[in-house]
């Protein structure tokens, strides 16, 4: 058996996991170990995926044994192993916290027998999305896990929750529309979707429509990603679903959008001219995100803002495209997907201890909740970038980047990514000093006083918080990870050749150098 | 690569229409808006997929007169995946049926708070030069009314806007404004009433914002009003 069978398992365990979990419907102790022990299984094969990667590069899996240009590949380089890994963590985690919530919190409301299996579903989602080595495939993910998405958006079918959830199903089934057509109009242009192949033809093809298939493209993942202009719909839709299913919507379902992009501006479109509207877009998102954030009253609204503002940090890194500033952007979309699930799930902590989410009614937290006081405590400042917390390793990573580049344009997206940093950290101050060291109103007081947490809940989050400092402790082996990922995703060769062999990886004619600047490949150093 | 012109337009139509179906208020329509164009999109790619061919089987044809079976295979994925999705966006569409009593797609949070902030300072401007004219009424100071009614506000306020606060009436009656008068639908939860009186409102009115405020807990969260709700009132 080879190891290339492995790279099916992502896929396969959560989905034959999500059937299991289904046929045990009624018994719910059974549906949570089943689901538990699928999710730990995919974090073990992620995890030895991860390392067999780093080692002897980029794994190739043909279903059916199908020609690549044909049949389905799925492609696990160091990019995706990474984001498996962290992926499967975070939804392990979650998943236990959620074990807790749906229990005790909303069982009498909710048809808890199909959340165990829409959450399976989602994860297969977000690994088809991960290691798929198709256009096609990529969007077969996005439907499967924007589907679970709908369902769990709107579990339990309570008026808040569908009103929330329609805007969300509506902007969804747009950008999957959008991504759809500019599928098909990518094939009739180039003949093919797999995307190595597309970086050797699309290449070839006129600038003009180009363009045109790059940007139909990015629209429909910025949707996703929550990328400004296009990011209205996610502070109204997240903070209504249970605090389990934001902490995973807010952590992965972006990040499968930044990672499209990713993909995108590297594999598909190198070093495109469009870096500067990704620029502008970085920092608008950077900008109204956090003054949204500042403007909020709700921690769960005020944390969606953050969200918003915080993915220009990881849009910021693909814009300026170089070495530095692409490594600095995988780590910190491992950084983020971490610490800002553990927020959400913080989030949900003081909600189930407190009884609300609204900031001017909370308070007194810290007294009576210190272990919840340090869960929120710790993320939320390696959220604004607290040295030495892992979010100031990606941002002095970003903002060296964009020092190194030095152009005009470089210079204001850092002092915009300084500034969005400080008012982060007001953002969250303002949080800690509202709900936990404000007095405690009466009825707050009375609040507090009969309201319990389950442990699971508060372990589960504390194993999060635990790992994200884990990034911090260990950033010196994960930053060269992120920047060999970084190297070889800008490299684009080794993509290549790993799907279609060295002829075709030779036929490459641009990698994104160092500097972010397009290269030119002889046709005889090509394969380098 | 030839290309079916009339695929394409028919293509083209169709998504236009959907769009067009898209920008609609009620769900019902933009799932109409969704299938339309989803199918428009299910178009281009057979018009991808080129100039119609032999059937692509094996040994029935020479391989290069076959259709290019590749677009084929997608559109029936992205039909199914259309359809699974359509479902649920019917299903969606009943239960908000069921709870509201129609299927519009609600009004953004932070656009509700906006204007809410705004009439609640037009009320009290009103209530300024109310109470100014009758000051002026009873005592005969012309200029102090004045100053009174149109000094103070009005140097926030820009002067084209209209005094009854810078929409036009069609908004004040839309959906927005209606969203915090808290009556009509049975299933509403009581909205605070206005609190014309409240000075300190505009600057920290937050922390009893019924809107921004607790939108979280699925309990306490608060409902607008819609434009099919007030069809229901004038009924």
């Amino acid at each position: 058996m080879s190891i290339e069978l492995l790279l099916a398992l992502p896929v396969m365990l959560p989905l034959a996991g999500a059937a299991a979990a289904l046929l045990a419907r009624h018994h719910a102790r059974l549906q949570l170990g089943l689901a538990i022990a699928t999710l730990a299984a995919v974090a073990v094969v992620s995890a030895v995926l991860a390392l067999h990667v780093a080692e002897h590069g980029t794994l190739v899996l043909q279903i059916g044994r199908w020609t690549p240009q044909l049949g389905i590949v799925l492609v696990v380089d160091r990019l995706s192993a990474l984001m498996l890994v962290v992926s499967s963590i975070v939804t392990l985690a979650v998943l236990v916290y959620s074990s807790a919530q749906s229990v005790s919190e909303s069982s009498e409301r909710t048809p808890v027998a199909i959340y165990h299996p829409t959450y399976l579903v989602l994860v297969a989602g977000v690994a088809i999305a991960f290691v798929a080595g198709d256009l096609f495939n990529l969007y077969v993910g996005f439907e499967v896990l924007l589907s679970a998405s709908y369902v769990l958006l709107t579990l339990g079918g309570s008026a808040s929750r569908i009103r929330a959830a329609t805007t969300y199903v509506i902007v969804s089934l747009l950008s999957s529309l959008l991504f759809l057509a500019g599928v098909g109009a990518i094939y009739a242009a180039t003949g093919t979707v797999n995307m190595a192949e597309l970086a050797l033809r699309l290449d070839r093809i006129e600038p003009g429509p180009r363009l045109a298939l790059e940007m139909i493209l990015l629209v429909a993942f910025a949707i996703k990603a929550a990328i400004f202009p296009l990011s209205a719909w996610l502070p109204d839709s997240y903070p209504t679903a249970p605090a389990p299913v934001t902490a995973v919507f807010a952590g992965l379902l972006t990040k499968v959008g930044i990672y499209a992009i990713i993909r995108l501006e590297t594999l598909l479109f190198p070093a495109s001219v469009i870096s500067d509207l990704l620029l502008a877009a970085a920092g608008l998102s950077l900008l109204v995100g956090i003054l949204g954030a500042l403007a909020q009253t709700d921690l769960k609204r005020v944390l969606s803002f953050t969200l918003v503002s915080h993915m220009g940090y990881m849009l910021l890194g693909i814009g300026l495209s170089t070495l530095v500033s692409m490594g600095a952007t995988v780590y910190y979309v491992v950084h983020h997907i971490t610490v800002q699930s553990a927020l959400f799930l913080s989030a949900g902590l003081i909600e189930a201890r407190g009884g609300t989410t609204n900031l001017a009614r909370l308070g007194g937290m810290a007294k009576v909740a210190p272990v919840i006081a340090v869960l929120f405590f710790v993320p939320a400042m390696n959220l604004a970038g607290v040295p030495p917390l892992s979010g100031f390793i990606g941002k002095v990573g970003l903002i060296l980047a964009g020092i190194d580049v030095g152009s005009p344009e470089a210079w204001i997206l850092v002092g915009i990514a300084l500034v969005t940093s400080l008012l982060t950290l007001y953002a969250m101050g303002k949080i800690w000093n509202r709900a936990f060291w404000q007095p405690a109103s009466e009825e707050m007081a009375a609040e507090l006083a009969d309201r319990e947490v389950a442990p699971v809940m508060i372990g589960a989050t504390g194993a999060l918080v635990v790992f994200s400092l884990l990034l911090t402790v260990l950033a010196g082996p994960l930053m060269a990870y992120t920047d060999a990922a970084a190297a070889s995703v800008l490299e684009r060769t080794p993509y290549v050749s790993a799907v279609l062999g060295e002829d075709a990886a030779a036929q490459v004619q641009h990698r994104i150098g160092e500097d972010g600047q397009k290269v030119e490949l002889t046709q005889d150093g090509g394969g380098r | 690569m030839p290309v079916s012109l009339a695929l394409l337009l028919t293509a083209g139509v169709m998504i236009a229409c959907g769009v067009y179906l898209f920008l609609e208020r009620t769900l019902t329509r933009v799932l109409l808006g969704f299938v339309l164009a989803g199918n428009g999109v299910n178009l281009l790619f057979i018009v991808a997929a080129g100039r119609p061919g032999a059937p692509p089987f094996e040994g029935d044809a020479d391989p290069s007169t076959m259709t290019d079976p590749l677009p084929f295979a997608m559109v029936l994925t992205a039909i199914v995946i259309t359809l699974g999705v359509s479902a649920f966006v019917l299903a969606l569409a009943y239960r908000a049926r069921q709870l509201f009593g129609h299927d519009e797609v609600p009004d953004d949070v932070e656009d509700r708070r906006v204007l809410r902030r705004r009439r609640r300072r037009t009320t009290r401007r009103e209530q300024v030069r109310a109470g100014a004219e009758r000051a002026g009424a009873e005592g005969h100071e012309s200029e102090g009314r004045e100053a009174a009614g149109h000094g103070a506000p009005d140097h926030e306020h820009p002067a084209h806007l209209p005094a009854t606060g810078g929409l036009s009436e069609g908004h004040r009656q839309g959906a927005l404004a209606r969203s915090q008068s808290g009556q009509g639908w049975p299933t509403q939860p009581p909205a605070p009433a206005p609190r014309p009186d409240d000075d300190t409102a505009d600057d920290d009115d937050d922390a009893d914002d019924p809107v921004g405020a607790d939108l979280s807990s699925a309990r306490d969260a608060p409902l607008d009003h819609t434009e099919s709700d007030e069809e229901e009132e004038t009924r």
